[in-house]
Parts: C-alpha cells; structure tokens; sequence
C-alpha cells in the first residue's frame, strides 16, 4: 500500500517538545556545507543534553531545566556540521514502548494519526517519516530505536554497546543504554553513525577501538555473509506475545 | 508496605497500601521464578564489554563554573545548593 505521511508542519508540533529555531537559523546561516553533515538540521531525542535547550525526558519532574552542557554525541553531531534544532517526544524517561507515556504530548504515527509511532523514540520515528528532521538521534535500551523506526517505517539502528557514548543521555539502564540514529536511509544512519561513534573517557564503559567508516562498507554484495543469533535469547521465539507475563 | 512507604515519604490509604502489597507480592513472586533457571552451565557476565577499571588521571581541568552548575537550583546561595533537610 502507498501512502503519504501527515504533514511535515502537523508533526513538528505532534513529535516535538521543544524547537530551538533562532539558534538553528544562526547555525545554518553559518554552516560550513563542506563538512559530513554541513547545515543538516537533526532532531535530539529529548533525554539527551543539548546546551542551552529544555531537556524533559518526557517529564513534568524536569520542568523548566535547561542543560548546561552539550552530550558527547551533540558536541560530535556539531564538529560534523549538523543543526541539533530541537527535542523529539518519548515516553517518559524512555520507559515505554509507544509514546503515549509522555507527560508533554500525544505523538501521532504519521502514516495513519489513529496509530501510535512506537517508543520509547517515538518522537524521533515521526519527525523522520514526517520529513520534520533529515535525521534524529533516539535511545535504545530494549528495542527504544529499532521498534518505533520499525513501526514508522524508517530506519533505525542501535548500535553495540560501548560503541556511542552515553556522556549526556539520561540514564534508564546504563548497562544497556545506547544512543543511535533514526533515518529514512541506511546511508544516512551511517553517516550519523561516522559522526557521533567512538571512545570518549567521559564515559567508562565506552568502547576503545577504532571506528570504521559506516558509508565505505555500504554497497557490498550480502552473499556470504553470516547472521548470528544468541540461542539464550532466540530460541523461544515461536513462544506467543504476553505469554511470559502469565 | 508501611515500612517502605515511610522510607519513601509517600502517604497511603489504607486500600493503597492493600492494592501496592499485592502487587509487591506478584513482583516478588515473579522474581521467586529466576530461581528456577539452571544456570549451572552459564558463564557469569558481569559486562559485555572487557572494560575494568577506568581511571582518569587526578588533574584539574576546566568543567561547569559554579554558576553554570547552579543555572538550573530552584533555591541557592554562596555558589551551594539548598536542599531540603532529609535526615531525622
């Protein structure tokens, strides 16, 4: 089935918190396009740190706070040119699968406003199909990226743990907290993926390994390749949803 | 429930109270369920990552001014915080 999303000017208001577009105008205006991600506005998942904006984490708690400093992945976002220019819905303090756990707002699936975009990114999932945002940053501690990319139909990727830094991202479950990039593209997560990777001593579970170039290793034939599954995890999953939960 | 309720500072009614034991009791009975599990044969993970003891070197460095820090307390004065007291 074909079909268009809601409009990119209904969803900004849907699936953002805050826009910080003076700041945004003046970053553009001075953007430097040589760059990876030169003058490219991204929308910020809002429980991560961007200096001088609200950061609610979807929570009345945190009520006039405005961060102080800017997360690892936002200092790393901004030397690769892009425009962090606001902070996308979640459910609250990223505990939720849907969205509809925010304090702030009700984010519409864009595809079908009846639906749910999915969560706890679910912000970030309807600013990128909604073409509000050319890409956003999301949390994924149990499925917080992948499932709401999956239920936005955009591309969503966690990346291994270690590999992001968490220098600035509200914690949920630190030994499972990653950030990582929702886009309409696999090239365009890489290219985020270039931009915000690698170690950072501000984190101490960050990963001190080298980082590949993401967009270089697109394009290759798949044949050959071996997916892996963790058996521990896997091998039970014929079993029927909300069956565990008795 | 009454002990933990004081420890949280949190007034209950008593069908609250009622309602938060039974549900206290599922939780605590579902965790009962791990215990099940063998895990004889499984190797203790205490990480992913093969990431220990991460230390910095113990210089001083530019970070927050004590203004910044304060930019967000809802009450402060000589560069501190003011909390209200916790302890009894």
């Amino acid at each position: 089935m074909r079909c268009e999303p809601a409009s990119k000017r209904w969803m900004e208001k849907s699936a953002l918190i805050s826009l910080d577009m003076d700041a945004a105008a003046k970053e553009a205006e001075e953007a430097n396009v040589d760059l990876p991600l030169g003058g490219v506005p991204v929308a910020i998942k809002d429980i991560i740190n961007v200096m001088g904006q609200p950061c609610t984490c979807g929570s009345k708690i945190l009520h006039g706070y405005r961060a102080t400093y800017d997360a690892t992945v936002i200092r790393k976002l901004r030397a690769a040119g892009a425009i962090p220019f606001g902070k996308t819905n979640l459910d609250e303090f990223a505990m939720g699968s849907s969205t509809e756990n925010s304090a702030m707002k009700l984010t519409r699936n864009p595809w079908d406003l009846t639906r749910v975009p999915g969560g706890s990114s679910g912000g970030s999932a309807a600013a990128v199909a909604a073409d509000a945002a050319f890409g956003a940053l999301g949390s994924d501690t149990g499925g917080s990226i992948r499932q709401p990319a999956a239920l936005s139909g955009v591309v969503g990727f966690k990346p291994t743990y270690g590999r992001v830094s968490r220098f600035g991202l509200v914690a949920f479950a630190s030994s499972l907290d990653q950030i990582g990039p929702l886009t309409k593209t696999v090239r365009d997560s890489a290219l985020i993926m270039n931009a915000i990777a690698g170690h950072d001593p501000q984190d101490s579970t960050s990963l001190n390994e080298p980082v590949p170039d993401y967009a270089a290793k697109l394009g290759n034939d798949l044949r050959g390749v071996t997916v892996g599954l963790a058996e521990g995890i896997h091998d039970r999953r014929d079993r029927p949803a909300g069956e565990s939960r008795d | 429930m009454e002990y933990v309720a004081r420890l949280a500072r949190i007034n209950l009614t008593e069908e609250e109270a009622n309602a938060f034991q039974k549900q206290l009791d599922d939780v605590l009975k579902y965790v009962e369920k791990l215990r099940q599990a063998d895990v004889s044969r499984v190797e203790a993970a205490a990480h992913a990552l093969p990431i220990f003891n991460v230390f910095r070197e113990d210089a001083a460095s530019e970070w927050f001014t004590a203004e910044q820090a304060l930019s967000n307390a809802p009450r402060k004065a000589n560069d501190l915080f003011i909390v209200p007291k916790v302890v009894e």
